[in-house]
């Protein structure tokens, strides 16, 4: 079994109008064997940016606390916040330190940019950047991802509609990998506010 | 072979692990204690390599008692566990500890809780969980048994089913169990379980 599916995990991030949103599964498994079904793969940067990581478990975490402390330092340098076009150029400069033992993850960026303008991306372990202007998908449901987010997606939908969508496509997702699901974690981004809600899917 | 397993009850954690120190088809002792008390109010059970799981554990409680000395009081049950956290993730990619621990212990604010520290240094809060081939068993005694809220006779009686379905389903199943508890009062011996009785050691 690849290290990437060690734990099991599912990420997707969608673009909306002035709005993003990103979700993630809930479990964490040991291969076939479900250890917890509260995890968090999504953290919170800033107001305007979260970070989803899939892939090894021990990774996201280590990485994630490699990277809040890096923008803890950017925070009191430039005595601002980082822009997101900035956070998915850190992470893939600290991914790519790791050319030759990399973190085994593949890290999910959602913001608001400049002007209200989400801005998402993915990368692979190495930190190769995509870019995308409407989704992007990580972890063992990432085919299934793909296929449902790119029959579901609209331009430019209002944050009720995008969460609606988001959580159809990802739900119909997980539901055909064993290893990402027990539910899911919706958050839903806009200038004004963020919106956390859980989803119920199937518990399996 | 090796079994910990652990809950959360009302206002107390339990730990419980097999005390069989094997060595390929030989049992050294039935009688070794896994279940390191790390301080006061905290519990390490920890399983894997021998000599991994005795070294690490001490190296554990004695920066958690050097943090202590140092700083006047003491670490917190998520503290001490993110610092075994660090410890095992700083070492993974160079001289891996092959240890499994599950850290539980008793912070007057917040309660009794339940940390499950994988060897490759995956960290979860958690009300129950285990490691080992017995985990396959005890999971499933707790996930059908276990509420929250639990008195210590209702989590002990929990214990002693999970253990009884290891001894009777397990097929080289560990004879005897420790059962150490915390709460309020500190970190103790609550049991064992035992079914092989070492023979005594004569005196010189």
């Amino acid at each position: 079994m690849s290290i990437f599916e060690y734990n099991g995990s599912a990420l997707v991030a969608m673009v909306g109008k002035n709005c993003f949103a990103i979700a993630s599964d809930r479990r964490l498994g040991v291969q076939l064997q479900t250890i917890a079904t509260d995890f968090q793969r999504i953290s919170k940067i800033h107001d305007r940016l979260f970070l989803g990581l899939s892939g090894l478990a021990t990774d996201a975490q280590t990485l994630y606390q490699r990277l809040v402390f890096r923008h803890k330092l950017y925070q009191l340098r430039e005595e601002r916040d980082m822009k997101p076009e900035t956070f998915a150029n850190l992470v893939s400069a600290i991914l790519y330190e790791k050319r030759f033992g990399p973190y085994f993850c593949q890290p999910v960026i959602a913001g608001l940019g400049d002007e209200d303008k989400p801005f998402i991306c993915t990368m692979d372990s190495i930190g190769a950047k995509e870019l995308a202007k409407d989704f992007v998908v990580a972890g063992t449901a990432s085919e299934s991802l793909y296929g449902a987010c790119e029959s579901m997606f609209k331009e430019n939908m209002e944050p009720e509609e995008l969460f609606e969508t988001v959580s159809q496509a990802f739900l119909a997702s997980v539901d055909g990998d064993c290893l990402s699901g027990w539910g899911g974690h919706v958050y839903v981004v806009t200038p004004t506010e963020v919106k956390e809600r859980i989803l119920k899917g199937r518990m399996d | 072979m090796e079994c910990v397993f652990g809950l959360v009850g009302n206002d107390f954690a339990i730990v419980a692990a097999d005390s069989s120190a094997v060595h390929s088809i030989l049992v050294h002792k039935s009688n070794e204690d896994k279940i390191m008390i790390l301080d006061s109010h905290k519990l390490i059970a920890a399983s894997g390599e021998s000599g991994d799981r005795v070294q690490f554990t001490e190296y554990v409680q004695k920066n958690v008692a050097l943090y202590q000395f140092r700083n006047g009081i003491p670490l917190t049950t998520a503290a001490a566990a993110n610092f075994t956290r660090g410890e095992l993730a700083t070492a993974l990619r160079k001289n891996p500890y092959f240890v499994n621990i599950l850290l539980a212990g008793y912070d007057k604010e917040t309660g009794p809780s339940l940390f499950y520290i994988d060897y490759i240094a995956t960290l979860h809060k958690v009300d129950k969980g285990a490691f080992g081939y017995g985990s396959y068993f005890s999971l499933a005694m707790m996930d059908r048994h276990y509420k929250s809220g639990m008195t210590v006779e209702e989590a002990i009686d929990l214990v002693d089913k999970c253990i009884m379905e290891i001894r009777s389903r397990l097929v080289v199943a560990p004879p005897n169990f420790v059962i150490k508890i915390v709460d309020k009062d500190g970190a103790r011996e609550y049991a064992w379980r035992e079914s092989v009785k070492d023979a005594a050691v004569p005196s010189a």
